[in-house]
């Protein structure tokens, strides 16, 4: 690729080789190249082989045969994915609606306290996910008892439970502290949208007599469907790659019973080893294969279907 | 008249909502700063109750500040943070302006492959390069961090930034080379500063992610010396379950300097956001 920057311009004036783009291209590349785009294709590769008695081995597609199909791998990756699934559709269901929501009662003109509501909406996501899961993980803690507390203020005492600690409501609640923690960037990117709306489009709307919610669902709506395009694979991609929050609140096993199990935290499991289980590199690299796969037929899915069907409007 | 009331009514209900989720945003974080200036038997009596003369202690700063290197483990963070924005926005800038400036064979291709990264996280190819840093024998140093961390901020900084330089006026780089400026020149001198609200934009952009990584530092640079505050905290954390005084301010103690920054910068951050940078 960088051979083709040291030919001149495309003018067919004759022109010394301009050095200066290469110099200001090289350091960028270097770095990207060498850490990140070579790594990520020699993981792909790796996950062709396997070790065989202390040598390794091409096996072909013989890493994801026992992914998908061994008993003993099978049953750990479609339960981390299925859980991954979830996972995405609880942030999709809950995040992204309640960040349009918030957005589109913050950008009411003349909203009084509007910058205190933003800064403050904003403050958790940019906490790290370790001090976010043991916040969540004390104020859920029935030792504590702040949330049997609070529940008992709606009268509602009954209904706790140690939901981190039971596997049907553990990938639930763990989902819904990363909404709590995400809830900031579809809030922020949306009502970015909705100050780009031009006054004049709202202005024909109110002489049409169109206002209020019809207002938003008939005119904003359809105006802000890139930006939500957008947060929708923002959370794809975050989602279907994520690790620490399940990794500070459940720990590395993803308990309990494997039920908050995504595949961040298995890949780590695999790859790195965790207590009696040995690191595995190349089936390591086999889920980060699978991982590289989903993420990158959500990536297309979006660039070639969806960006192309939403109609966008130029003012 | 009656219109008035109405939109009252409606003001009401959208400061009663935003304020019920601010409240619910900013709770637990009261919660933990409240309860780490307390002593053992306050916190668990009355946990909402502010500090008052008998409950107040600061038995869990003590202990934590006795323990753990906190301070090793910040400067680490910040050194891992401030070098990797460095070369982002450096490397970053320079090509960005490689790509806006100049009309190149392969340009737009460069700008495609640059761009993977955007989308792509980095994260999958750990297991390749963790093996290139035990190769380059470069694991629990800060160097592999930071590495890593260049890396994957400069797609979204080439991005954003040859967005905006794009907007640099011709006429002006024009009016340097009619001086003698060398193209270097013109980017350290004319360019750079003219774009720095952008800089400021990927420096934020870049900075919340690795300051709150856990990933690398846990794979790379797991040793005492490398530890990052995130990974510094979540190991500390762990060895404190039970001791909830020291838990909650070991908490409190990784809160403060996102809160400090946070209060400082958040203009500058949430104007980044929403001027379109990320489009």
């Amino acid at each position: 690729m960088t051979s083709l920057d040291e030919t001149g311009p495309s003018t067919p004036l004759k022109r010394p080789i301009r050095w200066h783009i290469l110099i200001f291209l090289f350091p960028a590349l270097l770095v990207y190249t060498a850490v990140m785009i070579l790594p990520l294709f020699q993981t792909l590769w790796l996950s062709l082989f396997n070790v065989v008695d202390d040598q390794t081995v091409f096996v072909g597609l013989g890493n994801f045969k026992t992914l998908f199909g061994d008993q003993r791998w099978a049953a750990d990756f479609w339960n981390a994915l299925k859980n991954n699934f979830i996972f995405f559709v609880i942030h999709m269901l809950v995040q992204n609606p309640i960040g349009i929501a918030l957005a589109a009662m913050l950008s009411i003109p003349k909203l009084r306290l509007a910058a205190f509501y933003r800064t403050a909406i904003f403050l958790p996501t940019l906490l790290s996910f370790v001090i976010v899961g043991f916040i969540w993980k004390l104020i859920l803690s029935p030792i504590w008892g702040v949330a049997p507390w609070m529940l008992g203020l709606v009268g509602a005492k009954s209904l706790f439970a140690p939901w981190l600690g039971l596997p049907h409501s553990a990938l639930i609640t763990v989902s819904l502290i990363s909404v709590w923690q995400y809830v900031g960037i579809p809030m922020m990117l949306i009502y970015a949208a909705l100050l780009n709306i031009p006054e004049e489009v709202i202005e024909a709307a109110e002489c049409d007599g169109v206002t209020g919610w019809s207002q938003f669902w008939k005119i904003k709506l359809p105006l802000i469907l890139p930006a939500i395009g957008i947060i929708s694979i923002l959370t794809f991609v975050g989602n279907f790659n994520a690790f620490d929050l399940v990794y500070t609140v459940q720990g590395a096993l993803a308990g309990p019973d494997g039920s908050t199990d995504i595949l961040g935290t298995l890949l780590y499991r695999t790859f790195f080893g965790f207590q009696l289980q040995l690191g595995d590199r190349s089936m390591g690299a086999t889920i980060a294969t699978v991982m590289f796969l989903i993420i990158l037929a959500g990536v297309s899915l979006y660039l070639f279907i969806i960006q192309r069907r939403i109609r966008r409007y130029q003012f | 008249m009656s219109k008035a009331r109405t939109s009252h009514l409606r003001s009401a209900s959208v400061h009663l909502a935003l304020g019920a989720y601010t409240l619910i945003a900013l709770f637990p974080v009261f919660l933990t700063i409240v309860n780490s200036f307390k002593n053992r038997n306050a916190i668990f009596r009355a946990p909402l109750q502010l500090p008052g003369p008998e409950s107040f202690s600061l038995i869990g700063y003590q202990t934590v500040l006795k323990q753990g290197d906190f301070i090793g483990y910040f400067s680490n963070s910040l050194t891992v943070t401030c070098v990797s924005i460095f070369f982002v926005l450096l490397f970053g800038a320079m090509a960005a302006f490689a790509l806006s400036e100049y009309r190149f064979k392969g340009n737009t291709l460069m700008g495609l492959y640059l761009s993977l990264g955007i989308m792509i996280p980095i994260r999958l190819g750990t297991v390749a390069i963790l093996q290139g840093m035990v190769a380059t024998g470069l694991v629990n140093t800060l160097t592999a961090l930071i590495l890593v961390y260049t890396a994957q901020g400069l797609p979204l900084a080439v991005f954003i930034l040859s967005e905006f330089m794009r907007t640099v006026s011709d006429d002006l780089k024009n009016a340097g080379r009619i001086d003698g400026l060398s193209e270097y020149a013109i980017f350290f001198r004319l360019v750079l500063p003219l774009v720095r609200p952008a800089m400021a934009t990927v420096a934020v952009f870049t900075m919340i992610p690795i300051w709150n990584d856990l990933w690398f530092p846990l794979i790379l640079a797991p040793a005492e010396a490398t530890k990052t505050v995130t990974l510094g905290s979540q190991v500390f954390i762990g060895q404190f379950v039970t001791d909830w005084n020291a838990v909650l301010s070991a908490l409190s103690l990784a809160i403060f300097p996102v809160l400090v920054l946070y209060m400082i910068f958040s203009r500058q951050l949430i104007r980044g956001i929403t001027s379109g940078a990320v489009k």
